[in-house]
């Protein structure tokens, strides 16, 4: 690990000066950061620690229904508070199906949205990496690439968005409240993360200084409550990052049709990827196995395989299947022993015909 | 830079002067303190043998920057006895074969501890051994693993009980 400076402001102002200053990174839990500069795929200057800022670690609801997230508040305790995994069943899944236990005791609602990628050659400096190291090249492109992206990628890059927080929030049109140097500033989840293009390491669309100080989830979100979840398919049962995943929320008419439906999917691309298309398509259809299938034919219908991974294309329609399937018989009154997971198919989730 | 902070280690004070922002909870109990119970597995949050509560949460000590932790309450595997008195998570690994070769063994009973705490699982052993994947046994102990906290977790719930009637 390089050697760096540690500052540790106490108030707002104080820490966006020394955030925008060149080499500074924000340093909440770092459980990526740290293991990223364990391995030298980065090496900050200055430490600008943002676990005392005052105000940051508060679930709150507004006076317009909306449910505000301090961005300091732990994976762990936003995905086991009551009233928001009530509201928001979908989040609090896909938050438990990440990580280890003890890293969601430790992680905040910011660094999770701000998350690198765990593509290897990002990680190992000895290997070209364009979003590392701009212009070295992509050793991903003609490398082991399995699990890298389907959608939204270029020949610069391939690397996937790992976060499982970040697919149902898109999903349910939350906001990002980002305070810097021109003050405070607002836009949805899904415009943060860029897609790589002909610029891998502009990664996001915030500034240096730039710093996420809360996320909002719309009132009109919890009309979702009631048929809303995660799946996530993974190489191992638990403590292991997405190969494809999806968060599907449907608000259901009295005539048991599908009135307004949402779709995203995750570890498909460098960004949460959310599926209007596919969402336009489920508008007023019949919650069956048929509409669900046409939806993932449209929500994978621009994938293109970026390597070895034509199958990830495959599985991400069965897993977009899986979670409307999910999600019109309903959400569990309690998590399932493992949430978000395949296995804990639901009788007659599964058709192999 | 020289870097003042104050830590409670097993229900002690400790004042610290780090001459170095870089060090870990992790290092600073192995190598400053001496305290090697807690483990160095991965380094890199992968495994879980560095598993210590912080304030009462179970977190990976090789992530964590001790300099961030200023003010912290820590407690290890040599703080969770009482005397001579196991804590009733260290008896059920003993009772229930929860190790082989003991490498991962502090960071399981920490992490078995932060679970118990949770009280997400109950004594479901599904629960349990999803809430203890963070925690990898090279030697597979796994089952005896999760008997060891599915004992543990009703001694401890009927110990409550008694507590409040």
């Amino acid at each position: 690990m390089n050697r760096f400076d540690y500052v540790r402001p106490a108030t707002l102002p104080e820490a966006i000066a020394a955030g925008a200053r060149q080499g500074s990174a924000y340093l909440g839990a770092g459980t990526n950061l740290l293991d990223l500069m364990k391995v030298g795929a980065a090496a900050p200057v200055t430490l600008v620690d943002v676990t005392r800022l005052p105000g940051l670690d508060r679930i709150e609801t507004l006076a317009n229904g909306d449910v505000r997230v301090g961005a300091l508040v732990r994976n762990a305790d936003l995905a086991f508070d009551p009233a928001f995994a009530a509201q928001f069943p979908a989040v609090a899944e896909a938050l438990l199906s990440g990580a280890s236990p003890q890293l969601r005791n430790a992680a905040t609602v910011g660094g999770n949205l701000l998350q690198r990628t765990r593509c290897s050659y990002f990680y190992d400096i000895a290997s070209a990496c364009n979003r590392r190291a701009p212009g070295s090249g992509c050793d991903a492109r003609d490398g082991e690439n399995r699990l890298h992206a389907v959608l939204g990628w270029s020949e610069r890059c391939i690397a996937t968005h790992p976060s499982d927080f970040c697919v149902p929030l898109v999903a349910l049109d939350a906001v990002v409240e980002i305070e810097g140097a021109s003050g405070r500033r607002e836009l949805p989840v899904a415009d943060l993360h860029r897609l790589p293009g002909d610029a891998p390491e502009a990664e996001t669309v915030l500034a240096p200084g730039d710093l996420i100080v809360a996320i909002r989830l719309p009132a009109a979100a919890k009309a979702f409550a009631a048929h809303a979840r995660y799946i996530k398919l993974r190489e191992r049962t638990s403590y292991a990052f997405a190969v494809v995943s999806a968060a599907a929320a449907l608000d259901m008419a009295d005539d048991g049709r599908i009135r307004e439906p949402r779709l995203a999917l995750g570890g498909v691309a460098a960004k949460p990827w959310r599926a209007t298309a596919a969402e336009a398509a489920l508008v007023g259809a019949v919650p069956d196995r048929a509409s669900f299938a046409r939806a993932a034919e449209i929500a994978l219908a621009e994938a293109i395989p970026s390597g070895d991974n034509g199958f990830k294309i495959e599985l991400a329609r069965r897993i977009v299947v899986r979670a409307l399937v999910r999600a019109a018989s309903g959400t569990p009154e309690r998590l399932p022993a493992l949430p978000a997971s395949p296995f804990a198919a639901l009788a007659g989730e599964i058709d192999h015909g | 830079m020289t870097l003042s902070i104050s830590l409670t280690i097993n229900h002690v004070q400790h004042a610290l002067t780090l001459d170095d922002p870089r060090v870990t909870l992790l290092d600073l109990l192995r190598e400053r303190l001496h305290l090697t119970g807690t483990k160095k597995g991965c380094d890199r949050g992968q495994c879980g043998a560095c598993t210590i509560l912080v304030d009462g949460r179970r977190i990976n000590s090789c992530l964590a920057l001790a300099v961030s932790h200023d003010g912290a309450d820590l407690l290890t595997i040599e703080g969770v006895a009482t005397g001579d008195t196991l804590h009733p998570v260290q008896r059920a690994f003993i009772e229930h074969d929860g190790f082989q070769c003991g490498f991962c063994t502090p960071g399981q009973i920490m992490s078995a501890i932060g679970l118990i705490q949770e009280a997400q699982a109950g004594d479901d052993p599904e629960r349990i051994r999803e809430n203890m994947s963070g925690n990898l046994c090279r030697c597979a102990a796994y089952i005896g693993i999760t008997q060891a906290v599915q004992a543990a977790q009703r001694e401890i719930a009927a110990a409550d009980v008694g507590e409040a009637a």
